[in-house]
C-alpha cells in the first residue's frame, strides 16, 4: 500500500472540503447561524459568572479572575469539542469509509480543524475582555501560543484514540459524557486553584495538577493574564519527577493513540 | 509501466459477523468470561486470482452474495485482504456508488467540489470542468438549490457528470449502470463505449447486466462463493452466470407439485408435463421449442370434444390461445385414458407462464373440464431483446 501524507496534494484538498463542509453544516438552518460558537461559550461563561464569582464569591480577591473563568472556559469548550466530536467523527463518516479508499486520519483532522476555528474566534473574544477588564500583557504571553499547541496535540490525541475505540465499542460515548463532566469540575476552571490550597491543602492542589488539562488551562492564565491569578505546577513543587508527569502522560497518550489508530484504522470500513 | 494494470493474486477474505448487536462494552466482557467468540465467521473469498491488462474492460459477475463487491472493495483498497496480495499499477478511482459524500443539505455546487475531492479533483481542476459537469448533467437552473430539493434523477445525473471526469488510469464501477432513465442510460452507453475504445483507460465493472457484460467487456470472470469459478470471454462467461440460473429454477420448479386435482368435472387431468429434449421440465430454455402433453382419463365416451389451452403471463395477459379446433377435424375420445400433446414454437420472452387448459362437449356445449392456471412454468435464457418485447420470433432486418 502506498503511504500517504498530510502534504500530498489530494489530502490537502479533501481535508480543505471536508472542513469546509463540516463549517456549513453545522448551524445549518439556524438564524444566528456561526455566531452560536462564539455565544455558546460566552453564555456559559455568563451562568458560570453569576453562580460562582457573583453568588458564590469565587476567586474574590484575585485580580482578574472573570477574564482567568472565560479563558478557562473557552480551553476546556476547545477540549471538549474536539475531542467528543472526534471520537464520533469515523463512525460519522462511515459512508464514505464503506465507499472511497481516502487516509482516515483526516476525517479526525478535519473535525480538530473546526474546532480551532472555534477557539481561534473565541479568543478574539478574550482579547476584548483582556482589554477591557486593563490586563497588560508581559514577555510570558509569547509562550501561550505554545500552551495551546500542546493542548491542541492533546486534544488531538484522545479525538484519535477514542475515535478508534468508538468505532468498536459505542458505550465510549455515554462513558466519556460523564468522565469529562467529572473532569470539568476537578480542574480548576470555575474554581481557583489558590481556594484548593486554603480548603483542603496543597497536597490536593498537587493532586489536581496531575491533570495535563489543568497544568495546560493554569499555565494559560499564568501567561496571559499574569502570575497572580493561576497557580502553576512550578509554585506547588519544584520536583522535576512531578512536574513531568502531566506532560508525560501527553506524550503517553499521543503514542498510544498513534498505534492504535494505525492498528486499528484499515479495518474501520468493514467494522463500522 | 507495466502491462498489467491489477494483478490478485490468492485473495482470501472472510467477514466476522456479530451473533448479536455486539459492539458494546458489556458484550464483549460477557462474551469473554463465557469463553464465546460472539461472532460467527463468514468465508467471502476463498483465493481469488487474475490479472487485469492495461486497456481491459473486465467483467465480474456473480449472484448476490457470492463475493464480487467485497472483491471489488479488496481492489480498491477500502478493505484489506486476509490472505494474498493485489498490486495496482497506476491511479485508481472507485465507484462503489455514484455521488459518494454528497449530502442533501449542500448545494448542487458545493456537492461537486465535495464530490470532486473525494475523487481526487483539486479546487482549480473542478473550477475548469466545472461548466461541462454542470451542461451535461443538464441542471443548469440548479446549481445554487440545495442537493435534497433535487429528484432522484437529477441527483443521479449530477452524480454521473462528476464520475466521467475522473482523470485516473482505473475505474472500478460497482453496478452504476443500474440506474436511471433511458435517456440516462444511453449517456451511460456512450461513455463506456468512449472508454472502451481508449487503450490507456482500465475498467473493472461488476454487474448482474449480461448484456453490459456482452457489449462492453473483453474479458471476465464468474464468482461463485468465492472463488473463480469461469474466466474468459465474456460470452462464455455470461453463459455461464445464466446457467446457474437455469439450474437452480429448474431445481427450485420440480419440487412443486404437478397437476392439481380435478375431480369437480367429468374428465380428469392424471398428468401434465412440459418436455424439452425429450424431457419432463417446469423450466424451458428460451427460444427452444417445446410439448405440452396432457394425460386425460374419460368416464364414458365422446362423440366430439375440444381441448382448448391458454398460456398466461405473469401479468395475467393471454399470450396464446388455441384449441383442436385448429385440427379442422372432429375429435373422438374412447372412455379410458388419453394423451394430448401440443407442440410449440418457443417465441415467448424470459418470465413466468401458467397454462390454462379446458375441455368440452362440442355437441352438447358441455363443459368436461376446465381448470385455469393449472400448471406453471417458466422460460429462462439470454433475451437479447428489450424486456418490452413480449415475443422473440425470428426476424430479418434488412435496410437498403
Amino acid at each position: 500500500m502506498k503511504t500517504s501524507n498530510i502534504f500530498s496534494k489530494r489530502n490537502r484538498v479533501l481535508l480543505r472540503e471536508l472542513v469546509i463542509t463540516d463549517f456549513k453544516l453545522r448551524y445549518q438552518g439556524s438564524v444566528l447561524g456561526y455566531a452560536w460558537s462564539l455565544l455558546k461559550p460566552l453564555f456559559l461563561f455568563a451562568i458560570m459568572y453569576v453562580v460562582f464569582v457573583h453568588f458564590l464569591r469565587f476567586g474574590a480577591g484575585i485580580p482578574h479572575f472573570a477574564a482567568a473563568l472565560l479563558l478557562g472556559i473557552i480551553m476546556w469548550t476547545f477540549f471538549i469539542e474536539v475531542v467528543s466530536q472526534g471520537m464520533q467523527s469515523i463512525v460519522g463518516r462511515g459512508d464514505l469509509l464503506r465507499k472511497i479508499k481516502f487516509p482516515k486520519y483526516i476525517i479526525v483532522l478535519s473535525t480538530s480543524i473546526s474546532g480551532l476555528i472555534n477557539l481561534g474566534l473565541n479568543l478574539l473574544v478574550v482579547a476584548v475582555i483582556l482589554i477591557i477588564d486593563g490586563v497588560s500583557l508581559n514577555a510570558a504571553a509569547l509562550l501561550f501560543p505554545i500552551t495551546l499547541l500542546v493542548l491542541y496535540v492533546f486534544s488531538l490525541s484522545l479525538a484519535f484514540l477514542f475515535s478508534a475505540v468508538y468505532v468498536k465499542y459505542r458505550d465510549l460515548s455515554p462513558i466519556w459524557e460523564i468522565v469529562s463532566q467529572a473532569l470539568f469540575y476537578a480542574t480548576p476552571i470555575i474554581y481557583p486553584l489558590q481556594m484548593v490550597i486554603e480548603r483542603a491543602g496543597e497536597m490536593a492542589a498537587k493532586l489536581i495538577m496531575l491533570n495535563p488539562i489543568a497544568v495546560l488551562t493554569q499555565e494559560a492564565r499564568s501567561q496571559l493574564i499574569g502570575s497572580e491569578v493561576a497557580v502553576t505546577a512550578s509554585q506547588l513543587s519544584s520536583n522535576i519527577i512531578y512536574l513531568t508527569i502531566p506532560y508525560a502522560i501527553i506524550i503517553g497518550v499521543g503514542i498510544l493513540a498513534i498505534w492504535y489508530f494505525r492498528k486499528r484504522s484499515a479495518k474501520f470500513a468493514e467494522e463500522i | 509501466m507495466s502491462s498489467v494494470a491489477i494483478s490478485v493474486k490468492n485473495v482470501h477474505k472472510s467477514f466476522r459477523l456479530p451473533n448479536e448487536k455486539n459492539n458494546s462494552l458489556k458484550s464483549a466482557i460477557v462474551n469473554f468470561r463465557q469463553h464465546k467468540k460472539g461472532y460467527t465467521e463468514q468465508k467471502v473469498l476463498r483465493g481469488v486470482s487474475f490479472d487485469i491488462q492495461r486497456g481491459d474492460f473486465f467483467g465480474i459477475v456473480g449472484r448476490n452474495g457470492s463475493g464480487k463487491s467485497t472483491l471489488l472493495k479488496i481492489i480498491s483498497e477500502i478493505y484489506s485482504p486476509e490472505k494474498g496480495s493485489v498490486t495496482v499499477n497506476g491511479s485508481l478511482t472507485p465507484f462503489i456508488e455514484l455521488g459518494v459524500g454528497f449530502n442533501p443539505e449542500l448545494t448542487g455546487r458545493e456537492n461537486v467540489y465535495m464530490n470532486g475531492a473525494l475523487l481526487g479533483f483539486s479546487h482549480t481542476e473542478i473550477d475548469e470542468v466545472y461548466k461541462d459537469i454542470v451542461e451535461f448533467a443538464e441542471l443548469e437552473k440548479f446549481m445554487d438549490q440545495k442537493l435534497k430539493n433535487y429528484s432522484s434523477g437529477m441527483q443521479v445525473r449530477l452524480a454521473f457528470s462528476v464520475a466521467i471526469q475522473a482523470k485516473s488510469d482505473i475505474l472500478v464501477l460497482d453496478e452504476v449502470l443500474a440506474v436511471g432513465d433511458e435517456a440516462f442510460q444511453r449517456k451511460c452507453d456512450n461513455f463506456f463505449n468512449a472508454i472502451k475504445k481508449d487503450k490507456s483507460k482500465t475498467v473493472v465493472l461488476v454487474t448482474h447486466s449480461m448484456d453490459a457484460v456482452r457489449r462492453f467487456c473483453n474479458k471476465a470472470v464468474l464468482i461463485t462463493e468465492g472463488k473463480i469459478v469461469k474466466s474468459g470471454s465474456p460470452d462464455k462467461v455470461a453463459s455461464a452466470y445464466s446457467d446457474i440460473f437455469i439450474q437452480e429454477a429448474r431445481q427450485q420448479n420440480e419440487k412443486q407439485d404437478s397437476p392439481k386435482n380435478t375431480y369437480n368435472w367429468p374428465i380428469s387431468v392424471e398428468e401434465m408435463n412440459i418436455v424439452q429434449n425429450k424431457k419432463p421440465t417446469k423450466t424451458v430454455v428460451f427460444r427452444e421449442d417445446f410439448t405440452i402433453s396432457i394425460d386425460i382419463k374419460s368416464p364414458q365416451s365422446y362423440n366430439e370434444v375440444i381441448c382448448a389451452i391458454d398460456i398466461v403471463d405473469a401479468a395475467g395477459r393471454v399470450i396464446l390461445n388455441t384449441s383442436t379446433r385448429e385440427l379442422k377435424e372432429k375429435i373422438k375420445l374412447a372412455k379410458g385414458t388419453a394423451s394430448v400433446s401440443i407442440d410449440i414454437e418457443n417465441i415467448f420472452a424470459e418470465g413466468e407462464y401458467y397454462i390454462n387448459y379446458a375441455m368440452k362437449d362440442d355437441f352438447t356445449e358441455e363443459q368436461l373440464f376446465k381448470y385455469p392456471e393449472i400448471y406453471q412454468f417458466n422460460i429462462i435464457g439470454n433475451q437479447v431483446r428489450s424486456k418490452s418485447s413480449l415475443t422473440h420470433p425470428d426476424v430479418t432486418w434488412s435496410v437498403k
